[in-house]
């Protein structure tokens, strides 16, 4: 979706703010929406892509206002009201008022720690070859769904060259729907700043992003038309 | 940053976001979802144990040991995973070498992609929209707020983290270093080296 947490590019936010010696929280609470997130995600409640969704799809001013973990915490609510894992009822009482499904993989118990705190895999196999190869010319497509998608704004209708095949992986736009993995092919797509930015974009710059297949078009540059 | 959470957390009153929290970990318990104890755990192991020490260890090794780094440049998860200090990295961490020529970023401008188990939990400032929203674009503008000028004919290289490939800038190795050990180099790498938005230096 075109969201305000699509931000590569934009003007305005100000300058980088540096905290010394930051700790890994500010708030104790923080911690807690950390791990709740991390446990319905890895005993199969909701997943990834649903809980990156859910932030994205904050109203605008609230996504903007709120701390970090305060739109973590938002959006894991959400998204297990809209799940019917919880009741609004229930949050309003602040306890359980009825049985709801298990997750699939039943409670987040103390055995289960070591999966969320080791980093899990999206590869996923799939039957048909890759269309692109490192060193091919591509675009980014001009697509703008009003679900979850990982092209970002900045990238889609400008020219890329394939850097390297990234193997393939649970596709992020279908997941997030609750429509299985439905892995793509995954490659890095390197644009130059000055096609992404203009002419006055510094010369030495070089972006990439992780494309899915789905969002790439085979390309030529103008120069191979002549 | 605004947020109208951190108004509330002197004294003994419960904060507005305490209060919500702790009312969701109720039902979630109450539900069978999640353990208490788990959460726990989960919390200490960011707080105490996955921190950018893991990522430091990798690049001081590359540092040091020419055949390390060269597995780690072509397949930084088997390379790491070899190491066995950190149980898991995924299937895609891909280590982007920092020379003369190239000097490697890396953001997530669409939320807060990172790498976790090298580096620990990320800064506020590299979830933040100032750097979301620039370092695409300015990324010499980033880096002067961080104190970091290059030659300007140095390429600079920005990843953005869109997919579940994670990536761990191997920053060169300064000057002023030779016979180091490698836990005395690995003191020397910090968090932000591996980001892009600091150099390493003899001087920690």
């Amino acid at each position: 979706m075109n969201g305000v947490h699509d931000m590569g590019g934009m003007d305005g936010f100000g300058k980088v703010e540096v905290e010394l010696n930051e700790p890994p929280f500010h708030h104790p609470w923080e911690g807690r929406v950390m791990a709740m997130s991390r446990a319905v995600g890895a005993n199969g409640g909701v997943n990834i892509d649903m809980q990156r969704f859910s932030r994205e799809s904050l109203p605008p001013a609230v996504y903007l206002a709120s701390s970090y973990y305060r739109k973590w915490f938002l959006a894991l609510r959400q998204l297990l009201l809209d799940r019917k894992m919880i009741g609004i009822d229930e949050v309003a009482a602040g306890h359980s008022l009825r049985p709801s499904p298990p997750l699939p993989r039943g409670t987040f118990s103390l055995q289960d720690v070591g999966r969320v705190t080791a980093r899990g895999s999206f590869q996923r196999e799939v039957s048909a070859s890759p269309i692109f190869k490192p060193g091919d010319v591509v675009r980014a497509k001009n697509i703008n769904p009003v679900t979850h998608t990982r092209l970002p704004r900045y990238v889609r209708g400008h020219i890329g060259t394939i850097e390297r095949i990234n193997g393939s992986h649970v596709f992020p736009d279908s997941s997030a729907q609750g429509k299985g993995d439905d892995p793509q092919w995954l490659y890095t797509v390197v644009f130059s700043g000055r096609e992404l930015w203009g002419a006055e974009a510094d010369p030495t710059l070089n972006v990439s992003v992780e494309a899915f297949e789905p969002y790439l078009d085979p390309a030529r540059r103008q120069h191979d038309d002549r | 940053m605004a947020g109208d959470d951190h108004d509330h957390d002197h004294g003994s009153e419960l904060s507005e976001m305490q209060l919500r929290v702790r009312a969701l970990e109720t039902i979630l318990t109450e539900k069978g979802y999640v353990d208490p104890a788990a959460l726990d755990a989960i919390v200490e192991t960011y707080e105490t144990r996955i921190g950018p020490r893991n990522g430091a260890r990798v690049v001081a090794k590359a540092w040091t040991d020419p055949a390390f780094k060269a597995t780690l440049l072509a397949d930084a998860s088997q390379a790491v995973r070899a190491l066995g200090h950190v149980s898991r990295v995924g299937d895609h961490l891909i280590a982007v070498e920092n020379t003369p020529k190239r000097h490697n970023m890396v953001v997530c401008t669409l939320c807060s992609c990172y790498p976790w188990e090298m580096l620990g939990l990320p800064p506020v400032w590299y979830k933040s929209a100032p750097y979301r929203s620039r370092t695409v674009k300015d990324p010499r503008g980033v880096l002067a707020e961080f104190g970091v000028t290059l030659p300007k004919e140095t390429e600079i290289r920005v990843w953005d983290s869109t997919a579940e490939t994670r990536f761990l800038v191997l920053p060169m190795r300064p000057p002023g270093t030779e016979g180091w050990s490698e836990e005395r180099l690995a003191e020397i790498v910090t968090r932000d080296s591996m980001i892009g938005t600091g150099l390493p230096k003899a001087e920690p």
